[in-house]
């Protein structure tokens, strides 16, 4: 029989607040444990919760960056349940009011083929709330410790409505989603530090069936692939069990990326009643047409948007802006220094090939560059000129990432430039490479004209290669139109 | 009247503090030697620590002297009920759980009340957890009334009104949610101010039922109320159900509103199960306004009949998710019979609350569970908006109702063993919790047993100015506050 999968995810994405979501104590990773902690954090007798108001602003522009409708009044639920990495044993969190209603989040397709774009479609959303973040619990062998540091971090919890079918696209929406948070300055989404953390619903039904099949929540998915191999374990997992004439069970199963193999946490039966009610403390916060409009003022133009701006202002290549779009430093940066040079194309080239590469080789960030979009654009333009060619302009690329000096001083202080040839010593050569080849003549004359390439060779040769390449071309075409 | 010191009201003493004619450290040694020598009958404290009050009544003393006193709190010493944060102090809650815990905190309260050169007296015995009308639900000791120590003080704020009356502190405070400080008071014959929900910041207050919890000041004379008031009310950043609003000068306005008021009487206060003896007392009460001018008119507060259910709703909801945190894994008791981490909760749960508090958190579990929340929770919700809509009704025709406190004088220790008739004892406090209301209650008189009685001035919101107005016209014509207990 064949099978449809169904699958929705359940995001966390912490946000990036100095301080905790209901307290001054600041937030952060890899602190010495417990150090972040005061007597809101630890849930200490008496102490009381006040909203961080710059994580309510953090979530309402990643709703409004995602489409979502924007609820009017911000309401506080607690949940309760009682585990050691929760202090109060109840989270306060957003229940039937959640501040972000629908949306969606545009997602690309692979295509089909690396420099082919892939298919746009769009995953709806069902709701984003705003929660506390909880401890984290390290277990000894003879007894457990919890480290409170991360709770209280302002947590957003992003749900996806079941409206994935492939791993491929479920991977799509974390990469869109991701890139999404990083753009509006909400997150970093470093997932080793568990600033994103994903959980999938998936089940599977016989195509053409419109009724859900059981769904089966999968946790621990530590990264944007093992989420991607995770879906696609258990759905190939669910339709074994199902061609065997099994039945899949309702559960929460626990994905072990490394070995690619999940286990069973707990099944329906022992989910918790939570019992979610008002929180007392913490009074309702309206959220008004201004306050909208500040946040709506800050956000960014989102990657796919950017993506289509530059595949038509800048004309660039596919390949192109897909490298360039996903990095909001990145393609920032480009836009300067294609306006700078007026070349869009040849500086996009710089920055994908060789700027990334030498970053990535030194492992520093953009910011950390000597080579500033100027330099770039410089670089862009002594090439444009015939001052340098291109070999020689990689060279001087290196240079400037190591110096941060001029490509124009670089070229100098290392006679790279083409020389300014005398124009009777470079017409004398022209004169006898095309002498020396009838063949290539006699093609250019037929039409062909990139015959004319066979001619340079042999005068770069003469040069020692240091003929300006434009003024090559431009004398033979002046001694070839006169045969 | 008497002249002891201990007996003395805040405005008395500190005049004398501010004339030379005394100091801040024998004022505290009087009230030190005068709870050794009653507390073994009154059992007020569940904690104190004489070097350290001597210690800020020394500081007291060194400030007046330097010319830098900080107000007519100065080196007065304040009794505090053990549910409010002092840092370095035991803070228990009158609680097994929380038996060894001390708080690394301050309240706002307590701070408040530090930056007022107060001197931070004792740690007061309550219910456990505030819930109680007795103070006989405490971990650790029943409290008795000064009046008749085989008499409870009421509860839970029992050892405040206690101590107060006893001698044992020059005021206290407390924290009410359903009466706990207006009953006690007028078991005990003080007075006793329940302030609008908000005034007051619960910041570093144990939380019992956070939507209902105030904290408030006992004290022997309405004027000593409004100056203890005044200390700890306004804006807390750290509260967010704490009003931002300016905060008058409650003492200088006691002389500026005279009156006369329109008093209401609310007719579902004086039925069945009132003492005649109390309704007799409040109704001279009603008597000497009336004498004074006041206009006074029955009005309906027609809910009232479901105060108390409601209340039990909402009280026990908030308290089962409040109490939560005491589950003995970062402090507080824990099991040394655990096997594992279930086993931890449950174990250290059975034995470090006692039977009120775990019927409370049984029964605010229950509301709240799926299925039983829309029938319960959320209808508790909207009737007690229709019970604050009742008041702010009522305060269309009048500046403020007056009712007894308590329906009936303090009972002997042991005497209701049946949790509902227990409940019982708030019957006239419940509403005014559910409605965010001020309350206070005033002494009015004594029972032939020579047992105390106390009527109840219920005000508008954030009006405190009004109400201790009203409530100090009475007091002026009476000298109930000159009678004290013998011990």
């Amino acid at each position: 029989m064949n099978y449809e999968a169904v699958i929705g995810l359940e995001v966390h994405v912490q946000i990036k607040t100095r301080s905790k979501v209901f307290t001054r104590v600041p937030t952060g990773y890899g602190y010495e444990p417990n150090s972040l902690t005061d007597p809101v954090v630890l849930a200490l007798p008496g102490a009381l919760p006040v909203m961080n108001k710059a994580a309510l602003d953090a979530i309402i522009k990643a709703g409004l960056l995602l489409g979502c409708e924007i609820a009017p009044v911000c309401k506080w639920d607690r949940k309760n349940y009682f585990y050691p990495d929760s202090p109060k044993n109840y989270q306060i969190s957003q229940y039937d009011q959640p501040i972000c209603l629908g949306g969606s989040v545009e997602i690309e397709l692979p295509g089909s083929a690396r420099n082919v774009m892939g298919e746009h479609t769009s995953v709806p959303l069902t709701r984003i709330h705003l929660e506390e973040d909880v401890g984290k619990l390290n277990h000894g062998a003879s007894d457990s410790l919890v480290d409170y540091n991360r709770a209280g971090t302002p947590l957003m919890e992003i749900v996806s409505d079941p409206a994935m079918h492939t791993a491929e696209e479920a991977f799509a929406y974390l990469t869109s989603l991701r890139a999404t948070m990083i753009y509006g300055g909400i997150s970093d989404c470093d997932m080793e530090k568990g600033q994103l953390r994903c959980d999938a619903n998936i089940s599977i039904r016989p195509v053409g069936q419109t009724k859900l099949g059981t769904k089966v929540e999968l946790k621990n998915l530590n990264s944007i692939s093992f989420v991607r191999d995770g879906i696609s374990h258990e759905i190939k997992r669910q339709m074994a069990v199902l061609e065997r004439g099994g039945t899949i069970v309702q559960e929460t199963r626990d994905y072990d990326g490394v070995a690619g193999t999940s286990q069973s946490l707990r099944s329906k039966e022992e989910a918790h009643d939570y019992r979610y009610f008002p929180d007392p403390d913490l009074m309702p916060v309206k959220v008004d047409e201004a306050w909208k409009n500040r946040l709506r003022a800050e956000c960014p133009e989102m990657p796919f948007v950017k993506q289509r701006r530059f595949l038509e202002q800048y004309q660039l290549p596919y390949t192109l802006t897909s490298v360039l779009v996903w990095d909001r430093a990145l393609a920032d940066y480009f836009e300067v220094a294609a306006n700078l040079c007026g070349k869009p194309q040849a500086a996009g080239n710089w920055i994908t090939n060789d700027l990334l590469r030498e970053l990535g080789n030194a492992k520093l960030e953009l910011a950390a560059s000597k080579v500033t979009p100027a330099h770039i654009a410089a670089l862009v333009k002594l090439v444009e000129a015939g001052s340098v060619l291109t070999n020689a302009a990689k060279e001087i690329f290196v240079e400037m990432f190591a110096t941060g000096d001029q490509p124009e001083v670089i070229a100098d202080r290392r006679g790279l430039k083409a020389a300014p040839t005398d124009s009777g010593e470079l017409e004398q050569w022209c004169r006898e490479s095309i002498a020396a080849n009838a063949k290539a003549l006699t093609e250019f004359k037929a039409g062909k004209d990139s015959a004319i390439n066979a001619f340079k060779g042999p005068v770069m040769k003469a040069a020692k290669g240091k003929a300006n390449p434009k003024l090559v071309d431009e004398t033979l075409r002046k001694l070839l139109a006169g045969m | 009247m008497s002249t002891e010191l201990f007996h003395q009201p805040i405005t008395a003493l500190s005049a004398a503090l501010e004339g030379k004619r005394l100091t801040a450290v024998e004022l505290m040694q009087a009230v030190i030697a005068r709870t050794k020598a009653v507390e073994p009958r009154v059992r007020a404290f569940n904690s104190s620590d004489e070097a350290d009050a001597l210690a800020q009544a020394a500081a007291s003393d060194a400030r007046r002297a330097a010319g830098t006193s900080l107000g007519v709190l100065d080196g007065i010493p304040i009794g505090f009920k053990d549910v409010i944060a002092v840092t370095g102090q035991p803070l228990t809650a009158s609680s097994k759980m929380l038996a060894n815990f001390v708080s690394p905190y301050d309240a706002t309260v307590t701070q408040k009340l530090k930056r007022a050169g107060a001197v931070i007296w004792g740690r007061l015995n309550c219910d456990e957890f505030a819930m109680g009308s007795s103070t006989e639900n405490s971990a650790f000791h029943t409290t008795g009334n000064p009046w008749d120590v085989t008499r409870v003080p009421g509860g839970s704020s029992g050892g405040s009104a206690a101590a107060l009356a006893a001698g044992e502190a020059i005021a206290t405070l407390g924290s009410d949610t359903g009466g706990s400080i207006r009953q006690p008071a007028a078991l005990c014959g003080v007075v006793g101010l329940k302030p609008t929900y908000g005034l007051v910041s619960r910041f570093g207050l144990i939380a019992y039922a956070s939507s209902l919890d105030q904290i408030g000041p006992f004290a022997r004379t309405v004027e000593d109320a409004a100056i203890v008031l005044q200390a700890i009310a306004g804006h807390d950043e750290r509260d967010s159900t704490s009003f931002n609003a300016a905060v008058p000068d409650y003492r200088s306005e006691l002389g500026k509103r005279r009156g006369p008021w329109k008093l209401g009487i609310p007719k579902e206060y004086f039925a069945e199960g009132l003492s005649p003896e109390i309704g007799a007392a409040v109704e001279k009460a009603i008597a000497y306004y009336q004498a004074q001018g006041c206009e006074v008119k029955e009005v309906s507060l027609p809910h009232t009949q479901y105060c108390l259910d409601t209340y039990y709703i909402i009280a026990t909801a908030e308290a089962s998710s409040n109490l939560a945190r005491f589950d003995g894994i970062r402090y507080g008791h824990r099991s040394a019979k655990a096997k594992d981490i279930v086993d931890l909760y449950f174990q250290s749960r059975a034995e470090g609350f006692g039977a009120e508090v775990k019927r409370r958190i049984i029964l605010g579990t229950y509301v709240l569970s799926s299925g039983y929340y829309d029938a319960y929770y959320l209808r508790a919700q909207k009737v007690r908006t229709l019970i604050r809509q009742d008041f702010l009704n009522a305060y269309q025709e009048v500046d403020a109702l007056i009712t007894p406190t308590s329906p009936i004088p303090a009972f002997k220790i042991g005497e209701k063993s049946d949790p509902l008739a227990m409940y019982l004892c708030d019957i006239y406090t419940i509403g005014v919790n559910l409605a965010g209301l001020p309350a206070i209650s005033v002494p009015c008189g004594f029972t032939s047993g020579h047992l105390p009685i106390g009527f109840q001035l219920i005000g508008q919101p954030f009006q405190e100015a009004n109400l201790l107005a009203v409530a100090h016209a009475y007091e002026q014509g009476h000298d109930w506050k000159t009678k004290y207990p013998s011990l």
